[in-house]
């Protein structure tokens, strides 16, 4: 079981027919990305070497996949040697099932958790929950999601789905210590939030947090984040508990040159990032005095198999690609059944999780294949081509097949073309009879068959060429 | 020079008029344009859909009719993309490398149509002539996978009598996609209500763009919403001498 919580949820196009009718949403999806999607231009186009940095981005990354086991083995030989314990999970009950574990050696039933990809991914907060351990959100936004009793729809902006007047009532009835007067002024809202959050950071005595990036060579782990308050996790608690995915690792510090510019200029458009927290192992009498580095592999070492997919493995989780998609922009994030939405998501899902699901095998189908993924992503992923890829390894409905085989039979042959254009032409009276499917007729009128096909007036006027 | 003419199915069954509009253009700037009646498709339909295997057959064929010409055209972005990006590609992957090699040598002479006209042929004033408000709309293969920037608006700009005008969020999907748009139609219709709604803020009477599959959603959008907005492709605008 790799997603726990995600499962039988419907195909995309299912999903995404309510949210397209769901008018809020898309106002609110469509505001939120135009803006960060201008800014994130505005910061790429400052750096005159951009293409050189997503080229070595995008190679320090592919080498480092290409020998995951030596610089896996490595960190955990540098995390250990500086005083930190290292797991190694094969999937998300085994990951789930350590961290348990750690927390109840521990003694305590309350966690304070900093935002995490690779925790949602394994559903750690409803496994927490079903031992009897709370799991706090810290990050405002994965705040605002916990508190709503919702799911992430965005990688970075997990609440990029609600509106502020909505935020603010799920403030007023689920924050006991929300003032009575809240308005949804941003800056009240924070605050209503931060002083929330201060008692819990003041008496947790445990965390759980992911992971960007590992560096291989010193044994060090970082979390990049926005607000501090993830920080406060780091350097407060007693024990902490990160759980990374394999593909977080970068063999050198060196190489953070490079991904601490990237990130956040893909994900935030700022030149550098706010709060950028790295520890390596544990030091007496400053920070957590118990580390525990959970390393996850949850069908990543099946993806690093496939030559064409892998690529899918250098993601950093900037969500430029989520910014730019027009499907994305419309869908939102929860018809995609991960905590992975957009474009990266439709290659990442069905490939940690297999095309088995019905939502699974409908994913790499959504997308138009325009190609502005691939053109923001700073790892270079070209997801149009995953996504072709995996096209070809979904199951088919037999009537698609069908058709499909009958278009290739005709299409192969110049003859068996030329007898179906003289058909059309022929029935082009009785075109607006014809049904056609109304995926495709309830909202656009079909062009009518030409008298003559091209190749026929070819033929009539230009006869002896080629 | 001597120009081979790929017309694509989908020109050649449903726009025949795009075709006679690409011959009537380039005889007229004194070139010869031959049409190798062995073509058919480039096999994009069935490698998007997710049948490679089928798209495989019409590398072959497409590398076997072009080979021996000096300049293929393909009044479509979108499968001239398909060829230059994929054929070689495809074929590689399908242990096939001697017909990989054909695929990737023909490759770079096979130009959409801006990209023929204002790179090999060296010319942006066409001599066309047409009096209409129009806007344009790059689509997404012609723009993001064979990268030919402004060469369709430099032919534009040359026109007599044209009133150009530019279209909002232009580089936005217009949401056809292929099967994209039958799969995901909710979506796909979202997008085109989007791009239609960007077209009719033009107050444009024409759009145009290099693609006719893409004008065939977003006309046919245009179309059922009575808009008055007509859809041309470039070929048929600069081909206009009157």
């Amino acid at each position: 079981m790799t997603m726990p919580t995600y499962l039988g949820m419907p195909s995309f196009p299912k999903a995404a027919r309510a949210a397209v009718a769901d008018t809020r949403l898309r106002s609110n999806l469509a505001h939120a990305t135009g803006t960060i999607r201008d800014r994130r231009a505005k910061a790429v186009d400052e750096l005159a070497d951009w293409p050189e940095l997503r080229e070595s981005a995008k190679q320090i990354k592919d080498h480092a996949l290409a020998h995951l086991g030596h610089y896996l083995r490595q960190l955990e030989e540098k995390v250990t040697a500086a005083g930190g314990t290292v797991h190694w999970a094969r999937d998300a009950a085994e990951a789930n099932a350590l961290v348990t574990r750690l927390v109840r050696e521990t003694g305590e039933r309350e966690v304070v958790k900093v935002k995490s990809m690779a925790t949602q991914e394994i559903g750690l907060n409803e496994a927490l929950e079903e031992a009897g351990i709370t799991a706090l959100e810290t990050d405002l936004a994965e705040l605002i999601v916990q508190l709503g009793h919702d799911r992430p729809s965005h990688i970075l902006v997990p609440a990029i789905h609600k509106n502020r007047a909505e935020i603010r009532e799920i403030f007023r009835r689920e924050m006991p210590s929300a003032p009575a007067d809240l308005t949804d002024d941003p800056a009240a809202l924070a605050e209503a939030a931060r002083r929330h959050l201060r008692a819990k950071f003041l008496t947790a005595k445990v965390a759980v947090s992911g992971a960007n990036f590992a560096v291989a060579e010193t044994g060090t782990v970082l979390v990049v984040e926005s607000e501090g308050n993830g920080r406060m996790c780091l350097t407060l608690p007693e024990t902490l508990i990160t759980v990374m995915g394999i593909e977080k690792l970068v063999p050198t510090a060196r190489d953070l040159e490079v991904f601490l510019q990237v990130l956040p200029r893909s994900s935030t458009a700022e030149r550098m990032n706010p709060y950028t927290s790295a520890w390596t192992g544990v030091h007496a009498g400053d920070g957590p005095q118990n580390f525990h580095l959970i390393l996850l592999d949850n069908g990543r070492t099946r993806v690093r198999d496939d030559e064409i997919g892998r690529q899918a493995l250098r993601c950093i989780r900037c969500s430029a690609c989520l910014n730019v998609c027009p499907v994305y922009a419309r869908a939102g994030g929860h018809a995609y059944g991960s905590p992975y939405p957009g474009p990266i998501g439709a290659i990442l899902s069905p490939q940690l999780r297999g095309i088995g699901s019905e939502v699974d095998a409908s994913l790499p189908f959504a997308s138009s294949l325009c190609g502005a993924c691939y053109e923001v992503c700073p790892v270079a992923i070209d997801i149009p081509e995953v996504l072709v890829h995996l096209r070809a390894k979904a199951a088919k409905k037999p009537l698609e097949r069908a058709a499909m085989g009958a278009a290739g039979w005709t299409l192969r042959s110049p003859a068996r073309l030329k007898a179906a254009q003289r058909a059309a032409s022929a029935g082009r009276r009785f075109a607006r009879h014809v049904r056609f499917p109304r995926a495709w007729s309830d909202t656009r009128d079909l062009p009518t068959p030409p008298a003559q096909s091209f190749r026929a007036w070819w033929r009539s006027t230009h006869d002896d060429s080629a | 020079m001597k120009i081979a003419l790929f017309i694509t199915c989908v020109n050649d069954t449903l726009f025949p008029a795009t075709g006679r509009a690409v011959v009537s253009l380039l005889e007229r700037l004194g070139h010869e344009v031959v049409f190798p009646e062995a073509q058919t498709c480039c096999g994009q339909m069935h490698l998007n859909t997710g049948y490679p295997e089928q798209a495989l057959p019409m590398v072959e064929s497409f590398t076997r009719t072009f080979a021996g010409y000096d300049a293929v055209v393909a009044p479509s972005g979108s499968c001239a993309a398909m060829v230059r990006d994929w054929h070689g590609k495809l074929a590689a992957r399908h242990g096939r490398p001697a017909l990989a090699r054909e695929a990737a040598d023909l490759a770079p002479r096979v130009y959409e149509l801006s990209e023929l006209l204002v790179d090999v042929l060296g010319v942006t004033d066409v001599g066309a002539v047409f009096p209409h408000r129009v806007t344009y709309h790059p689509t997404c293969h012609s723009l993001r996978m064979l990268k030919i920037g402004d060469r369709p608006l430099q032919l534009l700009r040359e026109v007599r009598g044209i009133d150009l005008v530019d279209l909002p969020d232009a580089a936005e999907c217009c949401g056809f996609g292929g099967t994209f748009a039958l799969k995901n139609s909710d979506v796909s219709a979202a997008m085109c209500a989007d791009k239609v709604a960007s077209v009719k803020a033009t107050k444009a009477e024409v759009l145009c763009a290099a693609d006719n599959s893409c004008l065939m959603h977003i006309g046919g959008t245009l179309s059922r919403q009575r808009s008055g907005v007509r859809v041309m492709h470039l070929a048929e605008i600069l081909a206009s001498t009157s």
